[in-house]
Parts: C-alpha cells; structure tokens; sequence
C-alpha cells in the first residue's frame, strides 16, 4: 500500500461531485448515480487497504502526507497536509463505508426525484468535506472540512428548494451552525496566540509546556462541537433537517457531519485531559442532552423526527463519554451507532417510500407483513439501539455507562443515572416507532396510495411541483401495487447495515463478558499519548451487574412501549389527553420544552426587531442611505443651477468671463493670496 | 506731465466701454468692434507703463498685440462672412450653433 494514495480519498468524492454538478444535468441518470457511486467506492477499497497496511506493517502510529506549504506568514507556518491515525482510520472507514452505503441506496430511493444529479453532486460534496475534516493534521483544514460540511448539509436539507419548510431548515441548519463554528474559530485564534501554530502535532505536543488557558480553549471548541453535532444549547437544527430527504438525514445523522464534533472534541483530547473542567461541561451537555432529547422523542408522530431526536440523544451519548475521558468507548458508541442510525433512518426512508411519502406514524400500522424486509432491517436496527444484547448498541452504550459508573464521583453517578434513564426512555421510543408502524391496525389508506396517486406523491407529498414524471407503469410494476416493498437497490444496503448494526459490537467486547475490547486496544496509541494514562475501568463484577441494570432497563422499555402501543392502544391517547400531571408533561414534551420558541422570543425576535430598527432604520436608512442621497442631491442640485449658465449665448458666456475676471481681480485686491 | 494713472484710468474707462458693448450689443460687427477697443484699452496701459517705467518691453507687447488684431480682424472678417452666408443674419442671439 502506497501512502500517496491518501490524497486519492477526498479528491474522488470531489472529482464526482465536479463532474455530476457540470455535466451531470445532462448525463442519464444511470450515469450520474454510477459516477456518484464509483468516486465514493474507490476511497472506500483505498481505505481497506490502507486498514490492511496499517494492520500488517506494524501500526506506526501515523503517516503525514504533506503535499504542499498552504499559508506562511512569517512565524506562522500552516501546511496543507493529511494525516492518518487509529482514530482517523474507523472514522474513514465509517464515513466512506457508510456513506457509500447510502449512496447506492440514494440511487434507488431518489429515483424519481428531480434534481437527480444536483443531488448526488451535494452528496458527493459532502463526502468530500467530511473526508477533509477527518484527514486533516491541522486546525485549519480540520476547520475547511468543518465549514464545508455545513454547507453541503445546508444544500441537502435545502435541497426540496421551492418548499418554504425545506429552506428554512437548511437555513437553520447554517445558522445555529455558524454559532457554534464562532466558538470554534475564538478557540483556534487562541490557540495561534499561544502555540504559533495550528498543527495539531505541534500544539499537542506543546500542551503540557507552553502556559495558555487550555479551558478556554476547550470550552470555545466545546462550544463549536455542539453546533456540529447539535448538542444543548444548539441541538435546534437538527429536528428540523428531516426537511431533506431521507438519505440526506441518514448521510447527516450516521456517518458524516453530526459526529465531527466527537471526532473533534476526542482528536483534540491532549487538550480535554488538562482541563477537568472542560470535561465536566462535556459530560453534563452530554448527559444532559441525551435526556432531554430522548424524551422529546417520546411524543413525535413524524417517524424521522423521533429518529433526529434519537440521534440527539445518542450523540449525547458520545458527549458523556468523552467528558468522562472514555473517548474509545465515544468513538465506539460512534461507529456503532452510524451503523444502526443509518439502518434506521434508511429503514424509515423505505417505510416512507412503501406509503408514497407517508411520514406520521398515525397513518401506518401493520406494515409487519407488507414490507417483511424493512420490517427486518429495522427490527435490527431497535433492538440495537434500545441497548439488547448482544446487539452492537448494547456494547458501545454500556462502556459508556461503566465509564461514566466508574469514573469516581457523586457527579459521575448521578450522571451515569441520567444515562441509565435515557436507555429506558430510548428503549421506550425505539419499541413506540416500532410497535405503531409495523404492528396493529392499519391507519394509511390504500387509496391513496395506489397506482394514479403514486407519481404525483412520491417522496415529497408537501409539494407538489417537485414531483415529476407521473408515468406509473415507467418500469416499475411494483408501483401498481400501493404498498410495496422497495426494490433491491435500497434494501440491499439495510441488509449490509442490519448486519454491522447486529454484529458490529463484536469488536469492542469488553473483558467482563469474555471479549478483549479490540476496539480500545486498537485506538489505544492514540488516546494513550494524552496526559492522563487511560482510564482502567472498574472490575469486571462490576461491569456485569451495571450491563444487568441497563438491559433490565431497556426491557421496561419495551414492556410499557407494548403495552401503550400494542396490548392497549388507546391508552397512551388518554394519558395524553387525560387532565393532570401526565396531560402537562405530554403538552411539554409535545412543544419540546418550547425551546424554539424561547430562542424565537428571546434571542430570534429581539435580534430582528433591533435590527430592523436600528441597522435597518436607522444606520441603514439614515446613514448611509442618507449620506448617499445626500451626495447624489448636492450634487443635481448644484447641476441644475449651473446648467442655466449653458445657454448657447455668447454674449452670456462673455458676461461670466467678466464676472469670472471681475472675481480673480477682486481676490486679489481684498483675499488673502495676493497675485504677486 | 500728465501722470500716469490718468492714462490708467483712460484705459480701464475704455476697457469698460468695450465691455459693455460686448455684453449689451447684439451685431457680431459691433461685437468685433468692442474687442477692437478692449484690445486697445489695454495697449493703452501697456504702453502708459512701458514710460512710467522707462523700458521698452511694455511697447513691443504692444506691438505683438496689433498684429494678433489684425490677423484676428482678417480671421473674424471671414467668420462673419461665412457665418452670414449660413445664416442670412448678424445677430448673435440666433447663431448659437454651440448650445446642444
């Protein structure tokens, strides 16, 4: 294996994405989803072998390409350079992996949207920006990759452009995550002010020597994670990104640009470490948007938002380990859950797809039989993320809560408490999903999904001049059938994802249950270069009864979510219509704490209202508009009185001649500049 | 001797005649006549100083004026022909070719 090849990986995604965003309008569709998929397939085999190489070659520890000197400046050097790790390794492989996954399902799924090369051209640019964030050696280019993925996302879930929903999420999106890349830009001037560099090498190595205030840098780069990965207090747009299309959250949630700020907070953990500080707000954001977002999810109707808000809450997850310093058991709980989240929300986008676009869960039911193959996949996916064994979740989520158990500390328990509870309220609204879409009655309406109404609803049931070629027997007999089962371009990849999701824990099976937990090892020699030795976890008994709690606590889970949802359905309805307590707590949950409109009231209103009146009325209107009809007003108006002096008359030219002379002659006698 | 600001003050009498005539005169003849008489208003200084000053520069000046005059006189003698040809009239009022 040739190291060189390493600049290969993000360039291709690029190459396709320049390719099917000029030519691609043009091009077959065949063409542009083979283009899409071949320069996303290639980095994924160069990353095997470069996974293979790694392995056999003895693991150095890392491989810098420098290609070339990026800016210089004298004293501040910053190269544009490429590095690889351990870390940096599973997070390619989970991004090119997954994604390439979800391309090849995007080929099926998009299949008769418009704007089929325009989206596999974002698709590939997100590829491509996620790539360069991974690979980056330096602040800076981790920062490009970090700036472009917000821009690609913002394409993407704008991507149903003529749709006022779409495009205020996608601007949203970008908004909430220039707030957070604010927080990350102070953290790298601060770092430049202190360490002269970006590189990560030099700054990391440099840590522990050169004085500079580690927590503040910490907590600003804190700041830009939870942005990116929409933590409290900037968790608004992710909820809101379902305005894309299902492969779109899959590609946003799973593999690519969420998990930048865990990739981020843990590439930087040199830093962390030296900041217990830090690292307790890390924990707390954690653990705390893992609760209260899992019981948001509780409530929704809308199939993809209780996923985005899953996905919340287990990013939250990730957060909570890597506060507590377990940043192998984060990027873990990472890897895993980019498998059962892109098998979720591929799932859901193929649940959606069998309905004609049909996003509420009150209108499904019963799907079980209808469409056995997603039913399966995703039936892979719940069990794994409700936290049962000996699915991957099970795994991942229980190292970080013996981390979290056994970090020392009332804090830590009580935390890892928080922890626990989110399990069961995630094993609640996993089965919930579960139990209202595949089982029972059924509640959509056949009609309405069958034959004449299918080309006209496809995907994006809202908007109606998005869809095209009502042409239902154009090749695709299935169609004819109103609810049906996707073809084996989309299902294909939930197989492959249910069996990572199923059997992905196995690498990172701890030694209380009779595994090594490879996947520590493995990232071992990176987070071992920190200034904390790794964290011993406590023993084994210990790590047993804690598993025994959670999965006690997940079966609580699924026993209320059957019994709300399958042995009595009516109940949960009157529960939440009920008066009293419970009826409060749904109203609150259901408004989501109201926290879109507290930031609409408190920060979005005044904001706007201050700057209509005073950047828009007053600097805006009165200064320099003002200043510049000023300008403009002088000067017509001292136009309109010279231009009588242009009569065509001789005889009035002479007359100012003289009175021009008359005018010299007269400064001369009485001014101040004698012509002398 | 008659000093010199008489001559001064004869000159600058002339030159407002001149002026005046130029301004308020509508015949381009008449007009050309004017510029004659300012010409020789300020002849009339020039040379006032030139003696007041004992040096002769002040008359050759004099002399370069005249023939500037006459050249002039020839030049506008022509215009004015032709301008009359064009326009069947000496008024300067309707010849403002320039306006526009």
């Amino acid at each position: 294996m040739n190291t060189n090849l390493l600049w290969l990986i993000p360039t291709l995604p690029f190459a396709g994405f320049l390719i099917n965003g000029t030519l691609g309008r043009k091009l077959p569709r065949g063409i542009v989803a083979a283009v899409a998929l071949l320069f996303t397939a290639v980095p994924a085999l160069i990353v095997a072998d470069l996974w293979i190489y790694m392995k056999s070659a003895g693991a150095p520890l890392a491989l810098s390409v420098r290609s070339c000197p990026w800016i210089a400046v004298s004293g501040f050097h910053v190269d544009f350079a490429f590095a690889v790790d351990h870390l940096t390794l599973i997070m390619l492989g989970v991004v090119t992996g997954v994604g390439f996954l979800i391309h090849v399902y995007s080929a099926g799924y998009m299949a008769h949207e418009e704007g089929y090369w325009r989206f596999f051209a974002y698709l590939n640019l997100f590829m491509f920006f996620m790539l360069v964030l991974v690979l980056s050696a330096s602040f800076l280019l981790l920062f490009v990759g970090w700036e472009g993925v917000g821009l690609a996302s913002y394409l993407l879930i704008g991507f149903y452009f003529t749709k006022d929903s779409a495009a205020n999420a996608g601007k949203k999106a970008f908004i909430v995550n220039r707030i957070g890349d604010f927080g990350f830009l102070l953290a790298m001037f601060l770092i430049v002010a202190h360490f002269g560099s970006l590189d990560f090498h030099t700054v990391f190595a440099n840590a522990s020597t050169i004085p500079a205030p580690i927590t503040a840098i910490c907590l600003l780069l804190v700041l830009g994670a939870t942005g990116k990965s929409a933590q409290i207090p900037l968790y608004v747009w992710l909820p809101d990104a379902m305005e894309g299309p299902t492969p779109v959250s899959a590609l946003i949630h799973a593999a690519t640009m969420v998990t930048a700020g865990i990739y981020m907070v843990a590439r930087c953990h040199v830093l962390f470490d030296m900041s217990p500080t830090a690292l307790a707000v890390v924990a707390c954001i954690g653990a705390a948007t893992a609760f209260f977002a899992a019981t948001i999810g509780m409530v929704q109707h809308d199939i993809k938002r209780v996923l985005a808000y899953s996905t919340v809450s287990q990013l939250g997850y990730m957060f909570m380990a890597c506060g507590v310093g377990a940043y192998s058991a984060g990027i873990f709980h990472l890897m895993t859950h980019a498998f059962f989240k892109a098998l979720l929300f591929l799932a859901a986008g193929s649940v959606i797809h069998a309905l004609s676009g049909e996003q509420d869960m009150r209108k499904m039911g019963g799907l079980r039989k209808r469409i056995p193959i997603t039913f399966w996949t995703m039936t892979a996916g719940v069990f794994a993320i409700a936290g049962l064994p000996p699915l991957s979740g099970f795994f991942s989520k229980d190292e970080i809560l013996l981390q979290t158990f056994s970090h020392g500390g009332s804090l830590y328990i009580f935390l890892w408490l928080v922890g626990l509870i989110t399990a069961g309220l995630t094993s609640f609204y996993m089965f919930r999903l579960w139990f209202k879409t595949f089982f029972g009655p059924e509640h959509f309406d056949e009609h309405t999904h069958s034959l004449s109404a299918h080309g006209a609803t496809v995907h994006s049931s809202k908007s109606s001049t998005l869809t095209l070629e009502a042409e239902p027997d154009n090749g695709h007999a299935s169609h004819s059938q109103g609810v049906h089962e996707s073809p084996l371009v989309m299902t294909v990849p939930l197989m492959v994802l249910a069996l990572l999701a199923t059997i992905g824990g196995i690498v990172g099976v701890p030694s209380a249950f009779g595994g090594h937990n490879e996947f520590e090892h493995f990232l071992e020699p990176v987070f071992a270069s920190g200034n904390l030795p790794v964290h011993e976890a406590g023993s084994s008994m210990l790590a047993i009864s804690l598993a025994i709690v959670s999965v006690l606590v997940a079966l609580l889970g699924l026993y209320v979510a059957w019994l709300l949802y399958y042995r009595k359905p009516g109940l949960s309805r009157k529960l939440a219509t009920s008066s009293g307590a419970a009826k409060g707590l749904y109203a609150l949950l259901d408004h989501k704490y109201w926290v879109d409109e507290i930031y609409g009231r408190g920060i979005v209103a005044p904001l706007l209202a201050s700057s209509r009146v005073l950047l828009n009325g007053l600097i805006d209107t009165g200064v320099v508009q003002g200043s510049v009809s000023l300008i403009a007003g002088t000067t017509g108006a001292v136009s309109s009185l010279t231009r009588r002096m242009q009569s065509g008359n001789i005889r009035s030219y002479a007359g100012w001649l003289a009175l021009g002379a008359a005018a010299v002659i007269a400064v001369a006698l009485f001014g101040h500049y004698p012509l002398h | 001797m008659v000093p010199t600001a008489y001559y001064l003050v004869l000159g600058a009498v002339l030159f407002c005649i001149g002026i005046a005539s130029f301004l308020i005169r509508r015949s381009v003849i008449t007009i050309f006549m004017s510029i004659e008489l300012m010409l020789n208003a300020v002849n009339l200084t020039f040379v006032a100083f030139a003696h007041m000053w004992g040096q002769v520069s002040g008359q050759i000046f004099v002399f370069f004026v005249m023939v500037v005059a006459a050249a002039e006189a020839a030049v506008g003698l022509a215009i004015i022909i032709a301008l009359f040809r064009v326009r069947q009239t000496l008024n300067v009022d309707q010849v403002n070719l320039l306006k526009n």
